[in-house]
């Protein structure tokens, strides 16, 4: 598609700007199951990849469509899949399957309050323990959470780059507030957008080996149909990718796939910083929580009291060596987010009692205002 | 004589299947329907969900994906959709299939995408030990029905008729030539094509049971079994402790990745 050249300035919402980034880093198949509020981005992508020679379906279940993602994925495409808390626990089978079998793609989840059915239409952050330990077994996963529109965008291209350079899937998480909200972008050219390929084998087919033990931990990946014949389990499998039992190649396998995510966690995590240099208490926050936390340390200032805003861009890895830094700088922090303290709780695992660590929590499907925070800022001041 | 060894990851061998399984006649009446065909290894994706049956895969040198329990054809949905010149064969049982599986395998057969799916139908859930399955037949006895399976049983190629599949065939492993053929035609049906295998499992159905042996059970086949065509002409009634095989439906309906590749065609012109 033709289109003047120029900056392209538009006025979109989280849902537009998750399905335009997508669509930017090179998404060629979608599979997905309504449910509110991310089937926007369903809709959107409907539309769109058709357009662009790219595959969509809605299947019958979010079970479905997460294995429609990874049968994609593992036949070439860059796929991805969007949902909201029950479709994320109902995906977290296969996407544990794609952990295990090293399947890049990205899973979508605008987060909504519940247990269950919870808050179909009000915002929430329920699921930071959900993205991180909602599938069985033992394996690390990488979570990104933007909090504004244009931001959406970027974390999704990153989305795909990580799942693509780490062949893992990386789960989206957004929230309701950045899902709807209506805000003025400016989206990067195509040619600035850094777009990355999953690595291919380049031996013989013979030689290949799905599951190789490599330098950097991971494995290069062929695509079905290439000629590089090879198995995909769920099962624990060796370099070849069939089952074993052998404890040595069990252990080998489990710590590799942990490995691979936590030893590159400085290349993953991102944080972003205001007003930190000089202040004494840290706030915090993250998704939409962090632009009313942004507007309380501002607030904050204006009253003289030296607050400063710890923004999490990644979850998962938990930047707990910035947590660390923060606690060095500050004498208080303050979480505040949208659920009972699930990231206050690794905040305070991170400092380990430094400093104190305050909890500003809201779970009654209201967002949290500035007022509630800037409050916080003050109590812990006085 | 085809020569399987060309199909098979011989390391892979032995098979994990008891004596007197049926599963290994099913695997090679696959392998002779592909080689009959001409495809190369490569163009033939294997996917499988988990059970005895579902280990198939393993055994075979094409691409291949063994899933998670009952969600094969979701996974082979997505390989078909992003590379539609594959073909694609999926190997399930029937609890895989039609227990936690069912919503898939009906919309499949619904959306009509050309898949092949081969059913090993045993009755009973054998990979975890033989708990009753939507398949065993009322009264007959499994580890989780000690008092006999109060629930009917799912007529699973009727379920894939109804909703809409292409082409749906059923045989057993006594009349192999058959079952050869059956498959043949399914692999070659443009749309969703299910093959049901009647499959004897007498390690976890028929030793419960006391059906004998893996050769008593496939005699039995034999006896309870007739063709579509004998069945036409015969009333009803004497069909009651019959189960027919052969060629249940082939008709010819839109298939899926076709009707998309139009629509991309289409846009792209605009
Ligand atoms: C989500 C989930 N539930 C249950 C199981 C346990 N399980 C493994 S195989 C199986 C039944 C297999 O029966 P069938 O599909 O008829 O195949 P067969 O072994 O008879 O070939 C079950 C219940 C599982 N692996 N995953
Ligand atoms: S348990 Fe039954 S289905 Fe499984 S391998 Fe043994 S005989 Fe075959």
């Amino acid at each position: 598609m033709q289109r003047e050249k120029g900056p392209r300035v538009e006025v979109m919402t989280g849902n537009d700007a998750c399905a335009e980034g997508a669509l930017a880093a090179g998404l060629s198949f979608f599979a997905g199951y309504p449910i509110t509020p991310s089937s926007e981005i369903a809709e959107i992508l409907s539309y769109r990849l058709p357009q662009v020679g790219g595959k969509f379906i809605q299947m019958e279940d979010e079970i479905g469509a997460m294995g429609a993602v990874i049968g994609a994925s593992l036949a070439g495409a860059k796929a991805m899949t969007a949902t909201s808390g029950p479709g994320f626990s109902l995906k977290q089978e296969n996407i544990g399957f794609a952990a295990m079998a090293e399947v890049p793609c990205v899973v979508v989840d605008v987060q909504r309050g519940g247990p269950s059915t919870g808050l179909p239409t009000l915002p929430s952050q329920m699921d930071v323990m959900q993205a991180r330990w909602g599938t069985h077994g033992d394996h690390e996963i990488i979570a990104l959470c933007p909090y504004s529109v244009r931001e959406t965008f970027d974390l999704t291209v990153r989305a795909f780059n990580l799942a693509e350079r780490y062949r893992t899937p990386v789960i989206l998480l957004m929230d309701e507030i950045v899902a709807h909200v209506n805000e003025k972008v400016i989206l990067p050219e195509p040619d600035e957008i850094e777009v990355y390929e999953r690595k291919l084998p380049n031996c013989p087919p013979e030689e290949f080996l799905p599951y190789k033990f490599t330098e950097d931990d991971i494995p290069p990946m062929a695509s079905y149909g290439t000629g590089y014949r090879f198995h995909v389990t769920g099962l624990c499998h060796d370099e070849t990718g069939f089952p074993t039992n052998d404890p040595v190649q069990i252990d080998r396998l489990i710590r590799r796939l942990n490995r691979k995510i936590s030893r590159h966690r400085d290349d993953i995590v991102q944080v972003a910083e205001e007003q930190l240099e000089d202040a004494e208490i840290g706030v915090v926050a993250y998704g939409a929580t962090a632009r009313a936390a942004r507007q309380a340390v501002r607030l904050a200032r204006q009253e003289g009291i030296p607050a400063g805003l710890l923004r999490p861009l990644v979850l998962w890895p938990f930047p707990d060596k910035e947590m660390r830094a923060l606690a060095e700088r500050v004498s208080a922090i303050i979480v505040a987010e949208l659920n009972m303290g699930q990231v206050a709780h690794e905040v305070e695992w991170a400092v380990c009692g430094k400093v104190p660590v305050h909890r500003v929590n809201r779970v009654d499907g209201e967002p949290i205002p500035p007022e509630l925070i800037l409050h916080a800022i003050r109590e812990v001041a006085r | 004589m085809i020569d399987y060894t060309k199909y098979l990851r011989m390391s892979k061998l032995p098979l994990i299947w008891c004596a007197g399984c049926g599963n290994g006649i099913v695997l090679k009446s696959i392998l002779r329907a592909i080689d009959k065909i001409g495809w190369s290894k490569d163009q033939v994706c294997m996917v499988s969900g988990i059970g005895c049956s579902s280990r198939t895969p393993g055994y075979v040198d094409f691409n291949t994906l063994h899933t998670t329990h009952g969600r094969a054809i979701a996974f082979a949905t997505g390989v078909k959709m992003a590379k539609p010149e594959l073909h694609v064969i999926v190997v399930t049982g029937d609890g895989d299939a039609t227990a936690i599986g069912g919503n898939h395998y009906i919309h499949a057969a619904r959306r009509n995408i050309d898949l092949t799916v081969v059913i090993f139908n045993n009755n009973i859930y054998g990979m975890t030990g033989g708990q009753v399955s939507p398949t065993t037949p009322v009264g007959m006895k499994a580890s989780t029905a000690p008092y006999g399976s109060l629930e009917p049983s799912f007529n699973i190629s009727g379920l894939a008729q109804a909703a809409g599949a292409s082409f749906v065939a059923r045989g057993t492993v006594y009349h192999v030539f058959q079952l050869d053929k059956l498959i043949e035609r399914a692999l070659l049906k443009r749309g969703f094509s299910v093959v049901e295998v009647l499959t004897p499992c007498p390690t976890a159905y028929g030793r419960r049971n006391r059906l004998g042996t893996g050769v008593d059970m496939i005699r039995w086949q034999k006896e309870h079994t007739i063709s579509v065509q004998e069945a036409a002409k015969l009333p009803p009634e004497q069909l009651n402790d019959k189960i027919v095989t052969g060629v249940l439906t082939d008709v010819d309906r839109p298939e899926y990745m076709e009707a998309y590749q139009a629509l991309i065609d289409n846009l792209r012109r605009k």
